[in-house]
């Protein structure tokens, strides 16, 4: 099962009190997630903390789904890092900000997991050399 | 021994009541500092060394003098280097980056650009009616939180400035204020406001200029919903609004980010411009980094502009051509030295895959997403907890972070210094 969603990005607790210790489980618990409303999660059959791959047409990634109350039908939250920047619109319209909030994509149950930090970075370098 | 009235040096707030207690150098205990501040002076790991990437693509430790001379002549044979970062150091190591900028011909731009540089090109259309916290502490009985969430962000902002405390004409707190929330997702800050208002996602700037219409007598015209809200919801706001002696204004990624970005700030400003027609309205972006408004002012006031490209032997403004992120997207930045950020984390991933092609330097205390991809490291040591500095509140009020622990590591300042010294020519002003 699939489900359109809504991308917006943005701040946490959790990822704030990480920001300087990204290398951290923590800092991955907190950012590569991805929170949607209780109708989403029940039309995606899936239960808290399990896989889904998120894709917009810049990209895609694996992260754990969680629930948010807060959240309307259709509406997703990333916190912000490197996991929510893998689906976000780079195109700045001419005033130098990225497009992190209201990125049209989906969310689909994934067999993945997610990516730890240094594998992430490892593919942006575009090298083999890396732990990954 | 106890240091008190320490500066927090992790957000925007710059909580200036901390108790730190230091013990053999070490700092055992901070007290009223929130989590996000405690965590930070606490302190997280650290990089050991300066490093450099070897010929198998691991980072390898190096003297710092080896560190250095690398940075120097990735910098030097750069032909259009991007010198980008400095939210979280002090504006003495700012001004040095300039300084570096303004020899190296580079562009000098900021974190603001990702986080809140639409609204600094909103405010210089519209100038900024604004107030200092203290007299939004002391006066101001609405507040108004428009897409941000300080509960997450800034946890300590509403305990301090906007939200609990007794001010001088406000002698009950928070009973003397009312708060309104204006957000996409009911966050932990509109669960405990008096009034909130769950908009559609990239609806800000109808739902302000609806605001704006009924505000200024012009209700008849606005249809009887406008994103997602009913128009008696936005006749009560506005009622509010108007009414109220004293109204604080404070917004975040909620609307810099969202459809509209620098048009929606653009919209909030005229509406507290309209509503000081009636009342007494102020309005102040909620900063993030603890000194990402220094930059602001250091560079404003060495260059002229907030953010700025030295490339054309003057200096040039105009985000959206010259910004990291645009640049980074049309792949022009061949070489990059990346102080006190982390532009590999916030970045989208078109970018950081350009980044990542290109010589890259970091300057950082700590490692993190940058590190994976950088050429160079080079630690430093933290301002305000092992060294000192100037940093700009999210009001503009500059206070002096202190020191408090002696540390090993070199400063922002130093380091800078050293490559300024590097690369300089004969005639360069340094």
């Amino acid at each position: 099962m699939k489900c359109d969603v809504n991308i917006i990005t943005g701040r946490t607790i959790d990822q704030g009190a990480n920001i300087d210790n990204k290398l951290s489980s923590d800092y991955f618990n907190a950012c590569a997630r991805c929170e949607i409303g209780a109708e989403d999660l029940k039309t995606l059959g899936l239960s808290e903390g399990s896989h889904v791959k998120v894709s917009t047409e810049f990209g895609s990634v694996v992260v754990s789904i969680a629930l948010c109350d807060g959240n309307r039908r259709g509406v997703a939250f990333i916190p912000m890092g490197p996991w929510a920047n893998a689906v976000v619109n780079p195109d700045t319209h001419g005033c130098g900000m990225p497009g992190f909030k209201g990125v049209l994509g989906s969310i689909e149950p994934a067999d993945e997991k997610p990516l730890d930090l240094k594998a992430l970075m490892s593919l942006y370098r575009g090298d083999t050399y890396g732990d990954y | 021994m106890e240091i008190t009235d320490a500066i927090c040096s992790f957000c925007g707030s710059l909580c200036d009541d901390l108790t730190v207690k230091v013990e053999d150098n070490k700092i055992v205990d901070v007290r009223r500092a929130c989590r996000l501040g405690a965590g930070k002076i606490l302190g997280h790991e650290r990089i050991n060394s300066p490093m450099i990437r070897n010929e198998a693509g691991k980072l390898e430790e190096v003297s710092s003098d080896s560190a250095i001379d690398k940075a120097s002549q990735i910098l030097l044979h750069a032909k259009r280097p991007l010198l980008y970062g400095w939210a979280s150091t002090s504006c003495e190591a700012q001004s040095k980056g300039i300084l570096l900028g303004e020899i190296l011909g580079a562009v000098v731009d900021s974190t603001a650009s990702i986080c809140h540089g639409p609204t600094t090109l909103g405010v210089q259309e519209k100038g900024l009616p604004t107030a200092s916290l203290g007299q939004i502490k002391n006066r101001a009985d609405l507040i108004i939180f428009w897409g941000c969430n300080p509960i997450h962000a800034h946890p300590r902002h509403m305990s301090r400035y906007s939200g609990y405390l007794r001010g001088f004409f406000l002698d009950r707190g928070r009973q003397n204020r009312k708060f309104i929330t204006v957000d996409v997702r009911m966050t932990e800050t509109a669960a405990i406001s008096d009034e909130f208002l769950q908009i559609e996602q990239g609806s800000d700037y109808v739902v302000l200029s609806a605001l704006r219409a009924i505000v200024n007598g012009k209700g008849d015209l606005v249809p009887d919903v406008v994103g997602g809200v009913s128009k008696e919801e936005l006749v009560h706001l506005s009622d509010m609004m108007r009414s109220c002696r004293f109204g604080a204004f404070f917004f975040g990624m909620g609307l810099t980010q969202s459809k509209g970005r620098y048009k929606n700030i653009d919209c909030a400003l005229s509406l507290t411009n309209d509503l000081n027609t009636r009342t007494k309205f102020v309005i102040t972006p909620l900063r993030g980094h603890y000194n990402v408004t220094g930059f602001g002012q250091v560079c404003s006031w060495q260059t002229g502009f907030p953010a700025v490209d030295l490339s054309r032997g003057a200096p040039y403004y105009n985000p959206g051509e010259m910004s990291a992120n645009d640049l980074l997207m049309r792949d022009e930045v061949d070489a990059s030295l990346i102080v006190a950020s982390d532009p590999a984390a916030h970045f989208p991933n078109a970018s950081v895959r350009n980044l990542a092609k290109h010589p890259l330097i970091q300057i950082d205390p700590y490692a993190n997403a940058t590190t994976e991809i950088a050429d160079v490291v080079i630690p430093t040591a933290i301002v305000g907890v092992e060294t000192e500095g100037t940093a700009y509140r999210m009001d503009g009020l500059s206070l002096r972070l202190r020191k408090l622990v002696d540390s090993d590591y070199p400063d922002d300042e130093e380091i800078l210094d050293k490559i300024i010294k590097k690369v300089s020519r004969e005639g360069d002003v340094c």
